[in-house]
């Protein structure tokens, strides 16, 4: 199993291919639907966030504040990425990400923007959300927390060995893609 | 701290933490199902594991804890005002401990006050029988899941569906199709066949409390709930959506009465985090017994 230590590089991305399970190892930043709409219109990011060459993860985490001020990560699965079909490839491409973890796939949008600019969507399984949070080391950060409540904030956090699935490659390929035509065939037959 | 509100608090921490009895054997079959050293193989283990860990460490299965709604059936002169003001202080409380994320948001304002509590959060549904007990069921539905419940209105002419049995079938089996892994599956399907638009999905939803196991005593919608099962697990689906050979742990349906000019068939999805627990209260409101 191939580990990705960030920030990657776009040959390790490009060498990825659709099936293949990773292990992630480095920090993630978390970025759901406000994240992603706030960006799209322009919106700019605090300097602590360092995406380029990183990963940006769909997930809204539990977190609890200790005594001495710092986050406790309890919870921390994906959240369905589709919701973020119409801004990721933007997002993808003005950030320079080289990959995107979630859960259910995303459309052809991402697809091209993930071939153009080099990206991966790394599939993480949904609901597994202490399987996750064990592999969360340190929260590092918290940003927009104010602005857009604890599930919808950027958290920094530092990860190992975070298992996930390639899903959808830099060359084109879909496993969601192929799956729903595959189905879709299936289930002809059984009409 | 009221033995009631001390109850509740309990029946939301085991709901978000611990799987039920029943969905975890479904699990445990599809993963000796799964073909070895596949994706979903692994994703099913990753499951596993998940399932262990949050049970041991008393933390939300699932960072999604969902809607949070109670099913209560009460006898004759249960005082539902306070039952349902001790249900929203029992979901602060759960909140603040962590069982339950920070997840209800005002939908004009876009804030989270971090209580999980507002209009219409906790859905609390009584139900009165003549028995001297009370049942409290919690559901914990997630949006994912949520997300791809469909309602269809027949006929549904794209998808060649009629106003009769064949016609639900059809497009029962298109809400499978489009779900595919978006629903955390392998998923559950609840069904109601017929009623207007809010009571179809109401129905739809409270086939959850039903066991994995058990059987519809209709025999039509028994046929039909293992067709539908057998039926969508032979899409190649799979667990998350990544192919394989489970795709749905089961089916419930339901039928209610319609109008004539109406004809919907509501779906509504559970994931595989199928967060559903259950109490019997003694009569000082501590706990007598669990229900599943």
């Amino acid at each position: 199993m191939a580990t990705l230590t960030t920030p990657i590089s776009e040959a390790t991305i490009r060498a990825l291919k659709v099936g293949d399970e990773v292990h992630i190892t480095g920090t993630l930043y978390t970025g759901r639907d406000a994240v992603h709409k706030y960006l799209h219109e322009g919106g700019q990011l605090p300097p602590e966030v360092k995406l380029d060459g990183g990963i940006l993860y769909h997930c809204g985490p539990v977190m609890l504040k200790q005594d001495d001020g710092t986050w406790k990560c309890t919870a921390a699965g994906p959240t369905t990425s589709i919701r973020e079909e119409p801004y990721q490839a933007q997002v993808i491409g003005d950030f320079g990400l080289r990959g995107v973890i979630g859960k259910g796939g995303m459309g052809e949008k991402t697809l091209a923007g993930c071939k153009e600019h080099g990206c991966v969507y790394l599939h993480a399984i949904g609901g597994a959300a202490q399987v996750l949070a064990e592999c969360v080391t340190r929260v590092k950060g918290v940003y927009l927390l104010e602005e857009f409540g604890s599930p919808e904030a950027i958290w920094e956090l530092e990860v190992v060995n975070f298992p996930a699935v390639v899903t959808m490659d830099s060359h084109g390929n879909s496993l969601h893609r192929e799956v729903l035509a595959a189905s879709q065939a299936e289930l002809a037959k059984r009409l | 701290m009221s033995a009631l509100l001390e109850s509740l608090i309990e029946l939301i921490r085991r709901t978000s933490a611990e799987l039920p009895d029943d969905v975890n054997a479904a699990l445990v079959r599809s993963l000796e199902q799964e073909k070895k050293g596949t994706i979903a193989e692994s994703a099913l283990k990753i499951i596993e594991r998940n399932i262990e860990l949050a049970k041991r460490k008393s933390q939300p299965l699932c960072q999604d804890t969902g809607s949070v709604i109670f099913y209560v059936e009460c006898p004759l002169g249960l005082d539902q005002i306070t039952f349902e003001e001790t249900a929203r202080e029992a979901v602060k409380q759960a909140t603040k401990r962590g069982y339950l994320r920070q997840n209800s948001v005002d939908s004009v304002t876009g804030k989270n006050d971090g209580t999980n509590t507002g209009p219409g959060a906790p859905v609390v549904h009584f139900h009165q029988h003549r028995s001297a007990e009370t049942h409290v069921r919690l559901i914990l539905k997630g949006g994912g899941c949520e997300n791809v419940g469909a309602q269809y209105s027949l006929p549904a002419e794209k998808l060649h569906a009629n106003r009769d049995l064949d016609g639900c079938r059809k497009v029962i089996l298109d809400a499978v199709l489009q779900a595919q892994g978006k629903g955390c599956g392998p998923g559950i399907l609840g069904v109601c066949i017929g009623g207007d638009r809010a009571t179809g999905y109401e129905f739809s939803k409270q086939q959850f409390l039903r066991k994995l196991g058990d059987r519809n005593p209709d025999a039509t919608l028994d046929a039909l709930e293992q067709d539908i099962l057998k039926t969508a697990n032979e899409l190649g689906i799979g667990p998350m959506g990544f192919g394989g050979k489970t795709t749905l742990l089961g089916v419930k349906i339901c039928a209610a009465n319609r109008v004539p000019a109406s004809f919907f068939v509501s779906v509504s999805y559970m994931c595989w985090a199928y967060r559903r627990q259950g109490l019997t209260l003694n009569s000082d409101s501590s706990i007598a017994g669990w229900l599943y």
